[in-house]
């Protein structure tokens, strides 16, 4: 009887646990993989950086040094020296504390180029899942005109007609990524529209909008959430691309990766190092939001579940 | 429970009666055959509004079509799946209806065309005297509480976000029946209690559970609003066998226990046949025979019944050894495309030269409240008309 | 001498960060010419897992298979994957559960027939032709010129299922092994396959295998019946042994609790309680011990051998008494 008690014990036991979530669930499993976690380390020592690198940085970013100054002429631009780590920009400014600065600009416009698109883009997909029909029809074509223009060539157009600014630039990355959001949120919600579960809570006698806000929504945002993270890293080479061609922030004293990487261009024969540095910084956390958000999307896979 | 619908059963032409009775919008649906059914019931026994009391659902003429739309910008209608085409039912309160027939015959959707979770395209659904099919927004929706569903697949039907918690409080919620912390949580113990689950289930989520418990889960959640009537739509197919009688049992107990009235949607025959105190064969959109459980098995009259009777198979194999097979040739014609006249003609093994491809026969109340819709049932019965060889007629499943 | 002869067979499945999961487990059975023999049991039994093995399918999905399997003194387990190949086309067929899915679907089902013939009987295209469309006639698919042409999309589930079947005789093998080949079917759909199955199985005399979870498909259609539980056959008996008097408390349970058609209506069920995952390991005791109504503390800590009972094989420390084991429906 000893046995059969204890082990039924066991049993029950094992019923009582759980209450994981299943959100929860796929985050645990996200984490397994070790490319996730290189891509988490490197998208968390930048934000870190990004964060504390105005009271780190060794000199102040954003005014000359008379010793840089000094040895600055239009054929020599100083290389690493006492103080200086990598010597000086164009400008007779501490290259490397601007490098270290850039992390936080850089970040500012990543982030709030896709906080904006995914804004507009999951509010245009959401109101087409959520009322489907002509609203459906009618957003949808619009979002058809916004993708079938060239991503890149949106962005120009926008960022050409707009002054130049660093709200332009995060502005015209923005656009590009609203229209991708919209139908992924869009599809995702049509998928819940006609769900079991949602019929369920429809022959409950839940409210329409409860529906939307409680079930379809958060069961739609799983995709939005990883094409949120890849965004960033494209978001981020974007703008730099968009400085490159001169469309980005007049700001020219700005510490922004994409902005130096711009202003070095002239510079690649003088100091090739103004323009690898802020280049190399860039591909790095492109690729650590790349391999978070392709890890993320692997585990949220219903197909790869346990 | 048994004897009670037994003896209704046997009051013949009530549900006749019932199906009757509100006919006059008949016409303004379109539908030719529903006003020469309803003539030819008339002649039964029984009268229009003597049965309105334990009658809880009636369903008369309803009718479910879907658009095909083809192009891609500018959409178009390039036909309709007659999914639900003209059907006459009635539930009375306290029974278990049981709708039978194949994959494709449209006896899920007449069971979402009754809750309203599929917009009907003609007909009416009367649920307590309360004509369903024109409420609209507000009114709608509270009418809902009534009336509930169970799902096949328990999962799916769960939102995976949701605690049990959650998913058990929402409908309560919808309708304000969540009075107060204590009581609700006292109601929400009481209704897994009476589903067979422990307390500790509500802090978890629905893949931490056996495809059983979700079930459970599933059937707690339509009690939650203290429904009159639940349609089950396949409530055991997605579960193992060893599984499925739990839950047969646990919806048995709670009508007893409730005073529910069931719907009950299956491709087995053998869970219907168990379940339900009448059972309805579906074909293609239509009904095309009904009677009560232990007669539908012990004289069946449509042919497709006969034919569906015979393939299921009986863990017995004495029973199996012996058993005649009226195996049907070819396959299921599409809803898109249905045949004209009865639409089993094609398949029919008793299939006539007159009538069967150019009459759609009616479903007709042969004697005690058993219907059939088929021209020569009588005949066939009778032994008057023997079957025959059928030249399997082909379909193709996107046509 | 037996055509299959399975001994011990076992699987296990390993996979990086997951416990190694053991799906069967010492599982023996023999198969004899012209025989036709159930594997039987609900989802998790190790049923199709079995068929699987057997068949060489599972070489590449990183399972460990043990013990051995002998198909006319060939031992199937270790020969070369060409060889295997050769073998599967030619003397074992088999039929799954979902007919879209296992046809591919860019390919005419006449070419898909076609080229077994070609490949394993040396036909030439011409004559290949011919004798697939004499196929598709046998397997009853009306109209099969016309039809030979044609896309498996463009066919029913059933007439898929037809052509599956109608692929799995191409080389007249000598054991078929049929995978719930009915179970995405309707129930009449269903009869007719079933029909037409134990119609080919008994013309030919080709021995099959029909693995399923559906006893009544058993009940009809089998000689020898093996009921398998958790990854190992709790019971084998001859069908009118084991239907009659079931002996095996799962067995026995599973007899009770489906709804029959021919019982009159409201008569009880008595379910098995629980489910697959309240089981134990089957190193602990008898996995079905959490759900069994006869389990006692032996149940709970040793494990039961297969052995010779009331002539068939059981595996059970305390089974079904003989007057309690005649099942309802069978008086």
């Amino acid at each position: 009887m000893s046995i059969l008690s204890t082990r039924k014990a066991d049993k029950i036991d094992s019923l009582a646990e759980g209450g994981t979530s299943l959100a929860m669930d796929a985050l645990r499993r996200t984490f397994r993989s070790p490319v996730a976690i290189l891509g988490l380390v490197i998208v968390g020592l930048f934000v870190i950086l990004a964060i504390i690198s105005p009271f780190v940085a060794p000199k102040d970013p954003y005014r000359p040094y008379p010793e840089l100054k000094a040895e600055l002429t239009p054929s020599n631009i100083p290389g690493p020296m006492p103080g200086f780590l990598l010597g000086s920009d164009q400008n007779g400014y501490d290259f490397f504390s601007r490098l270290l600065v850039g992390a936080q600009q850089t970040l500012f416009v990543g982030v709030f180029a896709t906080l904006i698109g995914v804004t507009i883009g999951m509010i245009i997909g959401g109101l087409a899942g959520a009322f489907g029909g002509w609203v459906d029809s009618l957003l949808m074509r619009l979002t058809d005109i916004m993708l079938s223009i060239p991503s890149l060539l949106l962005a120009i157009s926008i960022a050409a007609l707009m002054p130049g600014s660093q709200w332009t630039v995060i502005i015209a990355v923005a656009m590009i990524g609203v229209p991708v959001f919209a139908r992924l949120l869009r599809g995702a919600m049509m998928a819940q529209r006609s769900s079991d579960h949602v019929l369920a809570a429809t022959a409950l006698g839940v409210k329409r909008r409860t529906i939307v806000f409680r079930h379809m929504l958060p069961n739609s945002i799983g995709p939005v959430i990883v094409q949120a993270t890849l965004t960033l890293a494209t978001a981020i080479i974007d703008a730099a691309a968009l400085s490159f061609l001169g469309l980005g922030d007049s700001d020219w004293r700005r510490a922004e990766w994409g902005l130096m990487l711009g202003n070095a261009q002239e510079l690649l024969s003088v100091k090739p190092s103004l323009a690898f540095f802020p280049a190399i910084a860039i591909i790095v956390v492109a690729l650590g939001f790349t391999l978070l958000g392709e890890s993320m999307r692997e585990s949220l896979d219903p197909k790869n579940r346990r | 429970m048994t004897d009670e619908t037994a003896t209704t059963t046997g009051a013949a032409g009530t549900e006749v009666a019932g199906t009757e009775a509100p006919r006059d919008d008949a016409a303004s649906t379109g539908v030719q055959d529903a006003v020469t059914a309803a003539e030819t019931d008339g002649a039964g026994p029984g009268d229009g509004a003597v049965d309105g009391d334990d009658v809880l659902v009636t369903v008369e003429d309803l009718k479910v079509h879907f658009p095909i739309k083809r192009g891609i910008v500018l959409e178009r209608t390039a036909g309709h799946v007659y999914a639900v085409d003209g059907i006459d039912l009635t539930i009375r309160r306290g029974e278990t209806y049981g709708l039978v027939g194949e994959s494709g015959c449209g006896k899920t959707t007449l069971g979402r065309g009754l809750l309203r979770l599929v917009e009907p395209t003609g007909g009416r659904v009367v649920f307590d005297d309360t004509d369903v099919s024109t409420l609209k927004g507000e009114t709608l929706r509270k009418s809902r509480r009534r009336m509930q569903m169970i799902f096949q697949d328990p999962l799916s039907s769960l939102d995976p976000r949701q605690s049990v918690e959650s998913i058990l409080v929402e409908g309560m919620r919808a309708h304000g029946l969540d009075s107060g912390k204590e009581s609700t949580r006292a109601r929400l113990v009481e209704l897994l209690d009476s589903v067979g689950l422990p307390e500790s289930a509500l802090h978890k989520y629905p893949h931490e559970f056996s495809g059983g418990q979700r079930q459970r889960i599933g059937i707690a959640r339509a009690l939650a609003v203290e429904p009159d009537l639940i349609v089950a739509d396949e409530p055991v197919s997605a579960l193992d066998v060893s599984v499925q009688a739990q839950v047969l049992n646990l919806l048995e107990q709670l009508q007893q226990r409730l005073g529910l009235t069931y719907l009950v949607i299956a491709h087995d025959l053998a869970v219907v046949r168990h379940i339900s105190d009448r059972i309805g064969v579906m074909y293609l959109g239509s009904l095309v025979e009904e009677a009560s459980s232990d007669e539908m098995y012990a004289e069946p009259m449509h042919p497709y019944t006969k034919a569906l009777l015979s393939a299921v198979p009986v863990p017995d194999p004495t029973v199996e050894d012996e058993r005649e097979q009226i195996l049907l040739t070819g396959d299921l014609p599409s809803p898109a495309n249905p045949p004209t006249g009865c639409r089993f003609h094609t398949r029919c093994p008793w299939k006539q030269d007159t009538l069967c491809d150019t009459d759609r026969p009616e479903l007709r109340d042969v004697g005690g409240g058993h219907r059939v819709a088929c021209h020569y049932a009588e005949d066939i019965l009778a032994g008057r008309i023997t079957r025959h060889e059928v030249e399997p007629e082909l379909v193709h499943p996107d046509a | 001498m037996a055509l299959l002869d399975v001994r011990d067979l076992s699987v296990v499945f390993k996979r990086k960060g997951t416990r190694p999961f053991t799906a069967v487990d010492g599982v023996s059975f023999s198969v004899e010419p012209g025989q036709t023999v159930g594997l039987v049991g609900e989802s998790g039994s190790g049923k199709s897992v079995t068929s699987l093995a057997i068949m060489g399918l599972l070489r590449k999905r990183g399972a460990e298979i043990g013990g051995s399997v002998t198909f006319e003194d060939t031992e199937l387990l270790t020969l070369s994957d060409k060889q295997l190949r050769d073998r599967r086309g030619r003397d074992l067929g088999m039929v799954f559960q979902d007919p879209l899915s296992s046809l591919n679907p860019v390919i005419t089902i006449g070419l898909q027939i076609t080229e077994v013939l070609e490949r394993h009987r040396g036909m030439s295209r011409k004559e290949a032709r011919v004798e697939a469309a004499e196929l598709l006639d046998r397997v009853g698919l009306p109209d099969p010129q016309r039809r030979i042409d044609e896309y498996p999309h463009q066919l029913s589930g059933g007439m898929r299922q037809r052509v599956l079947i109608a692929i799995a005789l191409a080389c007249r093998p000598k054991l078929l092994i049929a995978d719930e080949p009915t179970t995405a079917l309707d129930v009449t759909i269903q009869a007719q396959i079933l029909s037409l199955l134990s119609e080919l199985v008994s013309e030919t005399d080709t021995a099959l295998i029909m693995i399923t979870h559906d006893l009544g498909i058993v009940a009809g259609l089998c000689d020898d019946v093996n009921v398998m539980y958790g990854g190992r056959i709790v019971e084998r008996a001859q069908r009118h042994d084991l239907f009659d008097r079931s002996r095996h408390p799962y067995t026995h349970g599973l007899l009770q609790s489906i709804p029959r058609l021919d019982a009159p209506r409201g008569e009880p069920l008595t379910p098995i309680r629980g489910s697959v995952s309240d089981n134990i390991e089957w190193e602990q005791g008898c996995a079905f011990a959490p759900r069994c109504p006869n389990a006692t503390d032996v149940c709970w800590s040793e494990p039961p051998e297969l052995k010779a009972d009331d002539g068939r094989m059981l595996r059970c420390h305390n089974p079904v008494a003989i007057g309690d084991a005649v099942t309802e429906g069978a008086l």
